[in-house]
């Protein structure tokens, strides 16, 4: 099993903030909030674009690893106080959300099984 | 500012258990008119340091191993035990408090104390330090094991509480258009369920369909309140906002039908997902809305029979 801190210097990411030490099961890309909660799970890894507040909420709400920002965009600084109080770890990419996917595919890090 | 000291599980501890928790029963005594040499297979064998001394079954005084060691130097060992024990002897009852045992260790330096019954003085048993860290080792491994057991079965609260029907109840209002505020009311129910000891898995399903019918009443509504009351065997959750409310639910229910506007689309929300999620995540949900009126939710969440992640 690969956690957070291994990726980190692996794909060269940015730390914002967060426990490093958390251990990834699996990964979950996309920009809804909705859409992540029906279908990234527990221990996820979820790359998204979104900066604003409510991706800590839903972090939290669903115990994920940690929040990949694509394409070099930094958190707004609510987001960056929240992260740190919930205690979800939250990074930086250059790259876009296709290459990270596919650079953390390499590592192991797939999808979820579908039910 | 005054640093309020907190009070640790051991020192609590101390205070609840009695001399007679810890104590050990078998105690070893010689009679007074053994001579002090035949002490010398008790304290070996036993690998024990003093033993108390009695008379007719009655507690008259304690000898130790540095009494020993005096006879043995002065050749003495022939010598009868009542002439060598120490004879003003500190005893502890069955029922006095550890932090009184302890008070005792402190003030009069002595390796052990022979414990006595406050009714018929009666030596019942024997008390030393180690004893006590025993003592308190134990009960500590026990209250662990007793917690690990009860953070995983989601009904052990309903055991601590006597009442029919609602055992808990928590409310949170929540304001229109605060994407800011938006999802504490989720957020803090989380926290609380967890606290309560229900599983992570029930509490997770809670929280997500709080999330998405919270961040609903943000976005569309002028505004409203969550209750969550914890009933015997489900949670029951109730959404009531201050309008405008929803003309065609059956349309509203239907996954990715959105009236998103474009800014709360941007922020990640508006997916025409979050009524859809609430009913994968409940066991039951109940809508019911009058135009400009408002809209009332209802979800119940078993807290048998539920899934695993």
């Amino acid at each position: 099993m690969i956690n957070l801190k291994d990726i980190v210097q692996k794909l060269d990411l940015k730390v914002v903030t967060g426990d490093l030490e958390k251990e990834i099961e699996a990964g979950y890309a996309s920009d809804l909030l909705s859409d992540v909660i029906a279908n990234a799970h527990k221990d996820n890894i979820w790359i998204t674009l979104q900066t604003h507040v409510n991706i800590v909420a839903v972090a939290s709400l669903q115990d994920l690893a940690g929040i990949i920002l694509v394409n070099g965009r930094e958190p707004e600084e609510e987001t960056i106080k929240k992260a740190r109080k919930e205690n979800i770890a939250l990074m930086i990419t250059d790259l876009q959300a296709f290459e990270i996917a596919g650079k953390l595919y390499e590592l192991g890090i797939h999808g979820n099984k579908r039910k | 500012m005054d640093k309020i000291r907190k009070t640790t599980k051991v020192q609590e501890l101390t205070y609840e258990l009695k001399v007679r928790d810890v104590m050990s029963k078998n105690v070893d005594t010689i009679n007074l008119e053994m001579p002090v040499y035949s002490l010398r297979d008790i304290l070996y064998k036993k690998r024990i340091s003093g033993v108390p001394v009695e008379n007719k079954g009655e507690l008259v005084g304690i000898i130790s191993i540095e009494d020993f060691i005096k006879c043995l130097e002065l050749g003495k060992l022939d010598a009868l035990i009542k002439d060598e024990m120490t004879k003003e002897i500190k005893t502890l009852y069955t029922d006095d408090t550890l932090v009184h045992a302890f008070a005792k260790f402190n003030e009069f330096g002595y390796g052990r104390f022979p414990v006595i019954s406050r009714k018929g003085k009666k030596l019942v048993g024997i008390l030393t330090k180690s004893d006590i860290i025993r003592g308190v080792l134990k009960k500590l491994e026990i209250i662990y094991h007793d917690e690990e057991e009860r953070r995983y079965r989601a009904s052990h609260i309903f055991n601590d509480v006597v009442a029919d029907e609602v055992f808990f109840k928590f409310q949170y209002f929540v304001e229109s258009k605060n994407f800011d505020k938006a999802g504490e009311a989720a957020t803090g129910l989380k926290k609380t369920l967890f606290r309560l000891g229900l599983s992570p898995d029930i509490v997770r399903r809670a929280a997500i369909s709080t999330y998405e019918a919270e961040i609903n009443i943000v976005a569309y509504t002028e505004g409203g309140e969550i209750i969550a009351y914890l009933e015997p065997h489900q949670i029951r959750i109730v959404f009531t906002d201050k309008g405008p409310g929803i003309p065609d639910i059956e349309k509203a229910m239907k996954p990715g039908f959105s009236t998103a506007p474009g800014w709360v689309r941007e922020l990640g929300f508006g997916a025409g997902m979050g009524l859809p999620n609430i009913k994968k995540f409940t066991d039951k949900m109940t809508l019911k809305s009058t135009v400009e009126k408002g809209t009332r939710l209802v979800t119940i969440i078993k807290l048998s029979n539920y899934r695993d992640d």
